[in-house]
């Protein structure tokens, strides 16, 4: 229909431009007006129609209508023509755009199948990232890129035309906008595996991250389960009741049924359980999360150390409905906390100790310095003084008046008080700074106490007597520091003298059992040596100590008061170091008084019992009475007793004294086996002796400075005057002597028929001297060599019988030269003294002697190392130096029998 | 008369103690006393006098070796120093021994400054004995020379 008013319209316009310009010939027209029709196909059949309505109304021309229907006819067939003819092209267009249109659809179609694909294979490949969650973001982009490519192919799909649908422009034109689309769709096509290769490429580098956080999505994963897993720790929730609703342990101990629903009380029993509870509770109240510590000592798990935190629940409506716990297990930190608390607590103590001791040291150091200082100074003053006292003991010798004697008499004595003083203080500091070394000699204790007295009573201006007891058990001769026990004595006399106006001082000496205060240790002595303690009174009847002063009576510089410090004097220096000495020997020295009625001071000591078939070393008594047999009593004499000496100078030459006031001072015998002793001894003893003793004594009687012990030391005198001829009676003496064993030996040596061959090696003049001054009383010569390599030639020509041997000697010293001896007798020649460089010239008559030569060392030390080094060189014993008479006849006795 | 050598006596003895006390003399001197006898009246002082000598010579010695300043041999210091202390242990010089124990220290530590002052304190304690022992044989010649014996002391 539409059609058929397209072709009417045209026609109406056609008429004026028919009639002009359309040719007659059919074939062109119809091109021509083909391409006219196409122009306006639809708009001219329209107006056509409505023309024809309009000529009708208005006039009709009747000549032409018959050529006008003609014509229209004509012109209608040849419509009809055209229009079959256009029909058939139009069909034969269509038909042809369709095809056309068809394989652009095709084509379209393969392209978007082809692009599906693409995406379908894309999507299969980002399928899996997809879905990891973790690749949120990306994934994100990728949809999101998806959805653009979506767009832009539906926006392009939309194809607006313009013209009229059907008609031949319409196609034309979808024909070339469906052109121009498969073009861009055929571009995009490009573009878009381009897009996909791009794509594809940065795939392949998006997988790097993606891996990365899928390894790191592990990590946190395994991390999130250790520590679910692995956390030491306890956590807890708790009702209100602090009853258990849920609990997470890691050590779990109790089945979760033993623990739901009860509280920690209900579940455990001892230390800290109960404190926990109070806690959680605490917490429950206060509302506010808290820690602490708390160490619990249960049966369950023993002792562990949690540190506890707590904080309460709250329900929506801030109302408090239990309590989260959590508890982890710290007791080896709790343990090595306290460790290193502990640590620097001690720490800190050491240091203050240390602190402590340093000051204590410098407070030591300072003493000792000024100790040291004090002997330094005491032995400095003590020099000079000597000097003083003795050119005042000299001038008291020249001719002096009266008042001049009285002056340097008091001079005199004070200087030796402060002699005294001097050496007290030297002393004191000794055994204090530990350099006080004691001696082991043997002595009789009977005779130190006789001498201790004698000297005391040769100094006596008091009308006092002195006297000594010893019981009968106390050995003979014990071993001790002879000279030490003689000060202790000493001091003690002249102290008990000084305070004891009238009545008597004395010694008395007791065996006793071992004190309680001593230990074995304490004494040194073995259980294999026999010792012997014995007790030491010094009493005197003076004026005694107060309790009150006791105490403080053995301690330096004190007196019992200053009353009697002025009015006696003295350092209080003596009392000090006898104790100290006492003690060092490892005894105890103690103090009984009475005011007005006499003090005793007792003393305890251990001694070692001298065996008696050693020898006396002792040669202050010893000797005098092994040689001189004048007092044979001192040995087992059990009492003395001296009177006071009256009319000395001391008292300031008082009247002569008569022979009865005289006699008491002689030594008073108790035992009547003594005085037989004594006497047989006295009288087996030549007369003439006697003799020389009784002038003597009447000398003494005459003369009024003789002291007490005058008639002994005249006869001791006069024994040593005569020495051989004493020996000898000393001998026929000693026969009837109940101690003569060791004198008989002295004698058999002196009278040995056979004059041993003697060889003294000693470079020192003096000390050769004096050798041979000791060698002529003991009846034997010797030969001299001045080194050892004059003894070696000496021994090399001679045979000697005993070598006397120096350690020390210039050229060839004592130990090489005996080696060397040594040497010889062993080898039988002199190669190795050769060897050494000794110049020996060996000739036929040298004596061979394979005999040990006993060789005795003289060393000036007495140190154990040095006679160790003695014996290691071959030497067969020593002589310590100073050699003494009573040494070397000892030591001559043992090798020359 | 009598008189006069019992005061002479007793001075010797309070001397003679006195010496031992002092500590200028010990048990060696008396050792040399009981040495001497008739046959060897003036044992005692021929010994001291030949060890006063030997100090003399020694000191002297010393002396030389210690002037060698900052080349002193202290060996032969020392070795004097043991000849000194063998001699004077030998007569009993107590404190000369004592100070040559010292000295002998300072010698092996080769302490010069000791051994200077060790040697001053030598010589003037060998010196001091000297006058004190001639005092004594002074005294000893007295009583014999007033008719008296010389007494036996005890120490």
């Amino acid at each position: 229909m539409v059609c058929e008013m397209e072709t009417d319209q045209t026609e109406e316009m056609d008429i004026e431009v028919l009639s002009s310009m359309w040719p007659e010939d059919v074939g062109g027209t119809q091109a021509d007006n083909n391409q006219f029709n196409v122009e306006k196909p639809a708009g001219d059949s329209d107006t056509l129609k409505e023309v024809d309505i309009a000529e009708k109304r208005t006039m009709a021309d009747l000549k032409r209508l018959p050529e006008l229907m003609n014509t229209t006819d004509q012109g209608s067939s040849q419509l009809t023509n055209l229009v079959k003819q256009w029909e058939y092209m139009q069909d034969h267009a269509v038909k042809l755009l369709r095809e056309e249109l068809k394989i652009l659809t095709k084509q379209r179609e393969e392209a978007e199948a082809k692009e599906l694909k693409i995406i379908e294979e894309h999507n299969f490949e980002t399928q899996e990232p997809e879905n990891v969650p973790v690749l949120d973001d990306t994934s994100h982009l990728l949809r999101r890129f998806k959805h653009t490519k979506r767009d832009a192919l539906v926006g392009s799909k939309r194809v607006e035309i313009d013209e009229e649908f059907d008609t031949v422009a319409y196609w034309k034109q979808k024909a070339l906008s469906l052109e121009k689309m498969l073009e861009a769709s055929t571009e995009r096509e490009r573009r878009l595996i381009e897009k996909l290769n791009e794509s594809l490429k940065t795939m392949e580098s998006h997988s790097a991250p993606v891996e990365e956080l899928t390894q790191n999505l592990k990590r946190a994963e395994g991390f999130l389960h250790f520590i679910l897993q692995n956390a030491p720790i306890v956590m807890g929730h708790q009702d209100k009741d602090l009853r258990y609703l849920f609990i997470y342990n890691k050590f779990p101990t109790l089945r979760e049924q033993d623990i739901l629903g009860k509280t920690d009380v209900e579940i455990f029993h001892g230390g800290g359980v109960k404190e926990s509870e109070d806690f959680k509770r605490e917490v429950l109240e206060k509302g506010k999360a808290s820690k602490r510590e708390i160490t619990f000592e249960t049966d369950l798990f023993g002792s562990k150390t949690f540190l506890i935190y707590v904080e309460p629940v709250y329900n929506k409506a801030r109302e408090k409905i239990g309590i989260n716990y959590m508890g982890m297990e710290v007791t080896d930190q709790v343990r090595k906390r306290e460790k290193m608390a502990k640590l620097r607590e001690d720490n800190a103590v050491r240091k203050a100790m240390e602190s402590e001791l340093n000051k204590t040291i410098h407070i030591t150091e300072e003493t000792m310095r000024a100790k040291q200082m004090l002997a330094t100074m005491s032995h400095e003053i003590r020099s000079p003084l000597s000097g003083v006292v003795g050119m005042a003991e000299i001038l008291s010798t020249t001719r002096l008046d009266k008042e001049q004697r009285q002056l340097l008499n008091v001079m005199i004595s004070s200087g030796d008080l402060v002699l005294q003083l001097i050496n007290d203080i030297l002393d004191l500091s000794k055994v204090e700074s530990g350099v006080m070394r004691l001696e082991a000699t043997k002595f009789r204790p009977r005779e130190v106490v006789k001498h201790v007295l004698q000297t005391a009573a040769a100094s006596l201006k008091k009308d006092l007597t002195l006297e000594g007891n010893i019981t009968d058990e106390v050995p003979i001769e014990v071993v001790g520091d002879v000279l030490r026990i003689r000060q202790i004595l000493t001091n003690l006399i002249s102290n008990a003298i000084k305070f004891t106006h009238e009545g008597k001082v004395g010694i008395k000496l007791k065996v006793i059992s071992q004190p309680s205060f001593a230990s074995e240790e304490q004494n040194g002595l073995t259980e294999t040596e026999t010792s012997v303690w014995i007790r030491c009174d010094v009493y005197d009847t003076g004026i005694g100590i107060p309790e009150n002063a006791l105490p403080c009576l053995f301690k330096k510089y004190m007196q019992a008061s200053a009353d009697h410090a002025r009015k006696y004097g003295g350092t209080g220096l003596g009392l000090a170091i006898c104790k100290q000495l006492v003690e060092l020997m490892g005894g105890q020295l103690t103090v009984t008084s009475q005011v007005n009625a006499g003090s005793t001071f007792t003393f305890i000591l251990p001694y070692k019992v001298a065996t008696s078939d050693d020898h006396s070393d002792d040669q202050d008594f010893s000797d005098m009475v092994d040689h001189h047999q004048a007092e044979p009593d001192d040995t087992t004499e059990g009492y003395f007793q001296f009177k006071p000496l009256l009319g000395t100078i001391y008292s300031n030459g008082g009247p002569v004294i008569g022979n009865s006031n005289f006699l008491p001072h002689k030594v008073m015998l108790t035992s009547p086996l003594k005085i037989i002793n004594g006497f047989v001894a006295d009288t087996s003893n030549n007369t003439g002796q006697s003799e020389t003793a009784q002038v003597e004594n009447g000398c003494g009687y005459m003369d009024e400075t003789c002291s007490g012990q005058r008639p002994e030391s005249v006869n001791q005198y006069e024994n040593g005057t005569c020495p051989s001829k004493e020996t000898e009676s000393c001998s026929s003496s000693s026969q009837a002597s109940s101690e003569g064993g060791a004198l008989e030996m002295e004698s058999d040596l002196t009278v040995s028929s056979k004059q041993p061959k003697l060889l003294l090696v000693e470079d020192n003049k003096i000390n050769i001297m004096v050798a041979k001054s000791m060698m002529k009383q003991l009846g034997y010569t010797f030969d001299i060599a001045n080194n050892g390599v004059e003894a070696i030639t000496a021994i090399k020509d001679t045979s000697y019988d005993l070598v006397l041997m120096d350690v020390c000697m210039p050229v060839l010293d004592g130990l090489k030269a005996t080696r060397l001896i040594r040497s010889y007798e062993e080898s039988g020649n002199w190669d190795a003294a050769i060897e050494a460089g000794v110049d020996i010239k060996t000739s036929e008559n040298d004596v061979h002697s394979t005999n040990r030569l006993p060789i005795i060392a003289m060393t000036a030390n007495t140190l154990a190392e040095s006679s160790e080094e003695c014996y290691a060189n071959g030497m067969d014993s020593f002589i310590s130096k100073p050699v003494t008479l009573q040494k070397l006849k000892e030591c001559l006795r043992q090798y020359l029998h | 008369m009598d008189t006069l050598v019992a005061q002479l006596q007793r001075q010797f003895r309070d001397y003679t103690i006195s010496l031992y006390h002092q500590g200028f003399l010990d048990d060696q001197f008396t050792e040399l006393k009981k040495l001497q006898d008739e046959c060897s009246p003036d044992f005692v002082a021929e010994v001291v006098s030949l060890f006063f000598e030997d100090c003399e010579k020694l000191i002297g010695n010393m002396a030389r070796a210690l002037d060698q300043t900052g080349n002193v041999d202290f060996n032969l210091v020392g070795s004097s120093v043991h000849q000194l202390k063998g001699s004077s242990s030998s007569v009993g010089a107590k404190r000369v021994k004592g100070l040559c124990i010292t000295f002998k220290e300072c010698c092996d530590s080769q302490n010069f400054e000791g051994c200077v002052r060790c040697l001053q304190q030598v010589d003037i304690e060998y010196k001091s004995l000297k006058a004190k022992l001639q005092d004594l044989f002074n005294l000893e010649q007295q009583i014999v020379q007033a008719g008296g014996r010389i007494p036996q002391v005890d120490i």
